[in-house]
């Protein structure tokens, strides 16, 4: 009988060695995955027992903190209220976390690794998330803010150089301080205008004539076009078969790309989309960070992509669905993000380099030791330096004499861009838009402005001062 | 001096310092104190091993050395963690320790031959079967998550099921025992087939294992019976077509049941869809489970630390229970998420370690009887980690089970001590026979 007894045996020891199997599944090999399981509230139930690490601004103004509750458990604060809602997101444990508070969830709650923390533990400390700098400026934004006065839309402004984000402002906005509690959650998640949604990184709107920036660069950086070159300016051009209006119905003649830029001629600039062609143009637009969902230190469930948008999805310049002619000014199937747009003027301000836009700029532990840094970081080259100076100097000429002017300031160079998007026709409902940077000769800012929907308004009456306001604020100072 | 004696007390200090490391971590993480309080329950729960040691010493002077410091290790490991999640529970728990080991030398000291037993096996197999069926009476049983598994009397709840399994185990050695040779008899070829009357048991303790399945809803002991039986009934016979035709028909049985009866079907559903919207907030749903997974993800390889682990949410009176039953049948889970995988796997060890010491007593048996009793309770208790644990960790579907010593659980601890007084008797007989021989 001792044969079958150890065979009993050994079949047990199959069955313990199953149970280590499918122990070391859920601790080990499929632990992210279940930590990730939206159903799993278990870290953030823990995290209200952290002391999670503060939100600063640039000027060491607390943006969020964390506040010790009479049960040891914590809870977030944000003593600015509603004025960095978007870029600083929430941490509460009903709505969960976003923004910020999300994508740096793990310095923020300080995840040590397993020898750190139980050392931590034995010292007695108490665990406390890194504090997370950013280089958000409550001034400025407080500018921006003020300007939109309410009106949907969005403003962002970043440092070329860096690609660090100052302004980032989305009306409306909500005081996440009232997220607290489930019922304030609730109604702001069906809230007329959608307050929750970041406009900046989440919205994509037709961008108007600020995408002739682009189609200038694509001209100017391929060869095919200088500033000088003329190009028939004529009211009803057919572009893909269908007559193309200047706005107001303008007949221009003959004129440089200079010029055409400065009046934003309609015209003239969808004949060069059409002459440099959907393949070069979509290589700008690679360069520039289309098509993926925009850079940016925010969760990427808060960030779209922007292109040309047909049947229910992102598409390349030459698909057939697209009138490249049209795109190039801005219309067809168009829809970015202001960021994007805000991108594309950081990327002429800067040479012709593209820099990766960042929040946040470091992250420092309560010892006082820099546990992340957020270096400038290099997207890619655009164009070259002298495609960039060109565009620079057209760009400047809108703001000097063109259709930018309300966004000139005194003593500073302002190179711009306006837009007027076609919302509703028959309605005279437009969206403005304005991209600029400056000082033209040596940028510190590029911010890109839009308004959702204004009666008749264009981006030089309506979106430039906003934009104007902004950069004085931040070059004034 | 006797020397198994003499090992087992040394293997009984080890158990101690790790009640009292366990209850000093406890006070650390709750209070940020070290009390000699810890110190004074590792010294008692010593002293109670001691007493325990003392019967044996007396009793079973040739009984395995290693079987009772191996359980004292699961009942300080239970105790700290029952302790680590309720204390007044954990005093009930050590309340229940102590009538365990009542129990466990009253049957060292009543059982003077465990072979009389054999004389009562009809008697017992018809109390156990009335133990089983106990809970489904009105009146008398009560129905905890959907399985009638408990009958109260007076103040204390009480899980029959722990003791039925012990009778029906002893039933079956001896019913094995007398008709090991007439299943074996008739041949055809290479197989064995066996006369229908001596298959008729065979059924019947698979028509038990289904109506345990379908009237008491408790999958969990129904896969501990017939696995213990299949077991013994290989052991019996050393012919691999029982245990092949036994699981061919626990399976066709299962599912059938699974796809026919509605709340069988729902412990499926839930078992593989854990995280299924619906399923997930069902009453009696996939919740625990998808909270049993949760919780071990959260352990990692060294787990998060005792006391660190997140059970309850918020302070009483709003506190909200996190981890359903983490005292029970999910702590296991409790235990992976404090010290990881490689605690839990120290612990399952520990187990197997028990279960080998069970197995090596049934080799070491002179006699059938002895041999397929110690099979039995060895097999039973190594299913019954299965079934719990395999539950916790999605292996087969979850069912309230108690992890043997560890759970919190009066009749579960009381039963599992009485089974390895039993493991011990049949141990200090084999072993004085071989000495003397």
């Amino acid at each position: 009988m001792n044969g079958p007894i150890v065979r009993v045996f050994a079949v047990t020891l199959v069955l313990f060695a199953l149970l280590i199997g499918f122990t070391s599944r859920w601790a080990v090999f499929e632990r992210d995955t279940l930590q990730d399981n939206p159903q799993n509230k278990r870290a953030l139930i823990e995290q209200q027992r952290i002391d999670r690490g503060r939100i600063l601004a640039a000027d060491e103004q607390t943006l969020a903190r964390s506040v010790r509750r009479a049960d040891g458990a914590y809870t977030r604060r944000y003593p600015l209220r509603g004025l960095f809602a978007h870029p600083v997101g929430y941490s509460y444990l009903n709505p969960g976390n976003a923004g910020l508070e999300r994508f740096y969830n793990g310095v923020l709650t300080g995840r040590f690794d397993g020898l750190q923390d139980a050392l931590r533990r034995l010292q007695g400390k108490r665990k406390q998330g890194d504090d997370l700098r950013t280089a958000l400026d409550p001034v400025a934004q407080q500018v921006a803010l003020d300007q939109l006065a309410g009106r949907p839309g969005a403003v962002v402004a970043l440092d070329p150089r860096t690609g660090r984000i100052k302004v980032m402002a989305s009306v409306p906005g909500y005081d996440p301080n009232v997220l607290r509690s489930a019922q304030a959650t609730t109604r702001l998640n069906t809230a007329p205008g959608s307050p929750l949604f970041n406009r900046v990184t989440q919205f994509g709107y037709p961008p108007g004539s600020t995408f002739k920036v682009v189609t200038a660069i694509a001209a100017i950086d391929s060869g095919k076009y200088t500033p000088d070159s003329t190009v028939d300016g004529s009211n009803g051009v057919k572009i893909s078969g269908v007559p193309l209006n200047n706005d107001g119905g303008a007949d221009y003649g003959k004129v440089d790309l200079t010029t055409a830029l400065t009046n934003s001629i309609n015209t003239v600039w969808a004949q060069v989309g059409e002459d440099v062609g959907g393949r070069t143009m979509q290589r700008y637009m690679d360069r520039l960070g289309f098509e993926k969902q925009v850079a940016v230190d925010l969760p990427s469930s808060e960030r779209r992509p922007s292109g040309e948008f047909c049947k229910g999805r992102f598409v390349r310049a030459t698909n057939p669905c697209v009138d490249v002619g049209r795109m190039a000014i801005g219309q067809d199937k168009l829809q970015v993000t202001p960021l994007q747009m805000a991108m594309v003027a950081s990327s002429v301000a800067n040479d012709g380099v593209l820099m990766h836009p960042f929040l946040a700029t470091r992250a420092v532990d309560p010892e006082g030791r820099t546990t992340l840094q957020n270096d400038p970081k290099e997207i890619s080259r655009v164009m070259s330096t002298e495609t960039a100076g060109k565009v620079t100097e057209m760009m400047t000429r809108v703001v000097n004499e063109g259709t930018g002017t309300a966004a000139a300031l005194s003593g500073i160079d302002v190179a711009g861009k306006t837009g007027t998007a076609e919302r509703d026709v028959a309605r005279n409902i437009t969206q403005p838009w304005f991209i600029a940077f400056a000082p033209a000769a040596a940028p510190r800012i590029a911010i890109a402005v839009t308004i959702e929907r204004t009666v008749g308004g264009f981006g030089g009456t309506d979106a430039a001062p906003i934009a104007k306001a902004v950069m004085e604020s931040i070059l004034k100072r | 001096m006797n020397s198994a004696r003499n090992r087992e007390l040394l293997g009984l200090i080890p158990a101690s310092l790790l009640v009292t490391a366990g209850f000093a971590a406890v006070f650390v993480q709750e209070r940020a104190v070290t009390s000699d309080a810890s110190l004074t329950y590792g010294a008692v729960f010593l002293g109670l091993c001691l007493a325990a040691h003392l019967v044996l010493r007396v009793r079973l002077p040739d009984a395995d050395p290693y079987l009772f410091p191996i359980v004292a290790v699961l009942a300080s490991v239970g105790l700290v963690m029952i302790y680590r999640l309720d204390d007044t529970l954990a005093r009930e728990q050590a309340q229940w320790f102590v009538v365990g080991l009542a129990f466990f030398a009253a049957t060292l000291v009543v059982l003077r031959d465990y072979r009389v037993l054999e004389r009562y096996r009809y008697l017992i197999a018809a109390g156990s079967l009335l133990l089983l069926l106990l809970p489904r009476i009105p009146g008398v049983g009560a129905q905890v998550n959907g399985a009638y598994l408990g009958i109260d009397i007076g103040p204390v709840e009480f899980q029959p099921a722990e003791f039925a399994k012990i009778g029906i185990i002893i039933f079956l050695a001896s019913y094995l025992r007398d008709t090991r040779q007439l299943l074996v008899q008739r041949k055809f070829g290479p197989l064995t087939i066996p006369r229908l009357k001596h298959l008729g048991p065979l059924l019947l303790v698979w028509g038990l294992a289904m109506v345990t399945l379908v009237f008491i809803r408790d999958l969990g002991s129904s896969l501990m019976f017939f696995g213990g039986f299949l077991a013994m009934l290989y052991v019996a016979t050393n012919r691999l077509i029982f245990p092949a035709v036994g699981l061919a028909l626990f399976g066709a049985g299962a599912w059938f049941f699974a796809n026919t009866v509605s709340h069988v079907q729902d412990r499926v559903e839930a078992w593989q869809h854990p995280f299924d919207p619906e399923l997930y907030d069902r009453i009696g749903g996939s919740y625990q489970l998808a909270q049993s997974l949760f919780a071990q993800a959260d352990g990692g390889l060294w787990g998060q630390g005792i006391g660190e682990s997140l059970v309850k949410v918020g302070v009483p009176p709003d506190e909200a229970i996190f981890l359903p039953a983490a005292q029970t049948d999910l702590i296991y889970a409790v235990i992976v998420n404090e010290l990881g995988l490689v605690g839990a796997c120290a612990l399952l060890l520990v187990y197997v370690l028990a279960v080998e010491r069970g197995f090596r007593i049934a080799v070491l048996a002179r006699d059938s009887f002895s041999k397929l009793l110690a099979v039995g309770l060895t097999t039973v208790l190594a299913l019954q980690v299965f079934v719990i644990v395999g539950g916790v960790t999605k292996v087969i579907p979850l069912t309230g089970v108690t992890l043997p010593f560890v759970s919190y659980g009066g009749s579960s601890i009381v039963a599992n001590f009485v089974i390895v007084a039993l493991l011990l008797l049949i141990s200090d007989r084999a072993r004085r026979e071989a000495r003397t021989s």
